[in-house]
């Protein structure tokens, strides 16, 4: 099993991929999405990425949930502040956040979320301090944005990833 | 009648995508800096692709899904690349 | 238009609603890449297109196509797909070339400056 399938959520997303795209569920496709899910994650040792393992599916589910309604909430923001007035005082900028997570997985989902949600930008993360330097497009309160970002996406990330 | 509003509703659609890439355009053009410009490049890219699919829509094939997909993909590429260039046109001379 | 008049209502509707709304979203985001003043903020603006615009215009293509061929037609997910994963890497790359040609600028008392001492001195 682990010699064909190393990464099993590679191979099935390669081979959801390929049905997707043919639009077909008839045996040739199948063997042809096979192949391609088997080459696929054989290709992929060659390149050693670091483990992968998924836990807490219901932490997943609830941090899927949060992010959509958190993208929906912030293209409502950013729309309003692009047809709005133009804004007197400078209120966009950087901030730096610490983090304690170090699960390269988790900070490549973190970094997802962030940038996917209009209005917060990663801007770089510097992995010897763990400081991570953003960019926000409506920067009032720096411990409301700090705390956002700590204990809405952080916390989570790091029960599944950890 | 819901065909006719769905119709009215594509071809509004389609100009506000074909607006939005006007504004995309003139942000290319006008820079004023090379990320900028890289920005509005990228911006195009998605409003394009996003157009292809109002056509698509429009004319019931799914044909323009593909089309779709290739642009997609060339935009990404196209965008990686130019970052990637100004990266190291500044950091390595 | 071929074959949409025999769309039921309830799709049509619910295709015109999400294909407008998404293309709402892209001008908003185009019109932001316009109006915001520095570059980093005309950075958030286009990920309004990308993400929920782009969502709900392929979301509507889904339903049209799929009540269409009264059958499941979703290969969209897979611009989505892509497209959530391709957006935040062009991003990050292009603000991270930003930031590296905006501290350069602020200290520009590097190489050049260096080479063009050494002769005088």
């Amino acid at each position: 099993m682990t010699r064909w399938f190393p990464f099993p959520l590679l191979s099935f997303a390669l081979f959801g991929a390929w049905l997707l795209l043919n639009e077909s569920l008839s045996p040739g496709h199948v063997i042809l999405a096979t192949i391609l899910a088997v080459g696929g994650a054989l290709a992929l040792t060659a390149l050693e990425p670091p483990g992968l393992r998924l836990r807490r599916p219901r932490a997943i589910a609830e941090l899927a949930a949060l992010v959509l309604v958190d993208i929906v909430r912030s293209n409502i923001a950013v729309g309003r502040i692009i047809l709005g007035p133009r804004r007197r005082e400078e209120i966009s900028g950087f901030l730096v956040v610490p983090l304690d997570m170090r699960a390269p997985y988790g900070l490549a989902t973190l970094a997802t979320i962030l940038t996917a949600t209009p209005g917060t930008l990663w801007v770089r993360f510097d992995p010897e301090s763990g400081l991570l330097t953003l960019h926000i497009l409506d920067l009032i309160d720096e411990t409301a944005w700090i705390a956002i970002i700590k204990g809405r996406y952080e916390r989570r990330l790091m029960e599944i990833f950890e | 009648m819901s065909a006719t509003i769905l119709a009215w509703s594509l071809v509004l659609a389609q100009m506000m995508l074909a607006a939005a890439m006007a504004c995309a355009a003139i942000r290319l053009v006008r820079g004023p800096r090379a990320q900028d410009r890289i920005l509005g490049l990228d911006t195009l890219y998605v409003n394009a692709m996003l157009l292809l699919l109002t056509f698509g829509i429009r004319t019931g094939s799914t044909l323009y899904f593909e089309m779709a997909l290739a642009i997609a993909l060339l935009g990404f590429v196209a965008t990686v690349a130019l970052s990637k260039f100004l990266m190291r046109g500044e950091v390595i001379e | 238009m071929t074959g949409a008049a025999d769309l039921p209502a309830w799709a049509a509707l619910l295709t015109a609603l999400l294909v407008l709304l998404g293309a709402g979203l892209a001008l908003v985001g185009s019109i932001g890449l316009l109006r915001l003043e520095d570059f980093y903020q005309r950075v958030h603006a286009p990920t309004l297109g990308a993400t929920l615009g782009a969502g709900s215009i392929l979301i509507g293509s889904m339903v049209f196509f799929s009540v269409l061929q009264s059958r499941p037609v979703l290969h969209e997910i897979l611009v989505g797909v892509f497209l959530t994963v391709t957006t935040p890497v062009t991003l990050i790359l292009l603000v991270k070339a930003t930031h590296h040609r905006d501290l350069d600028a602020e200290q520009p008392a590097t190489k050049t400056e260096a080479g063009d001492d050494r002769p005088a001195g």
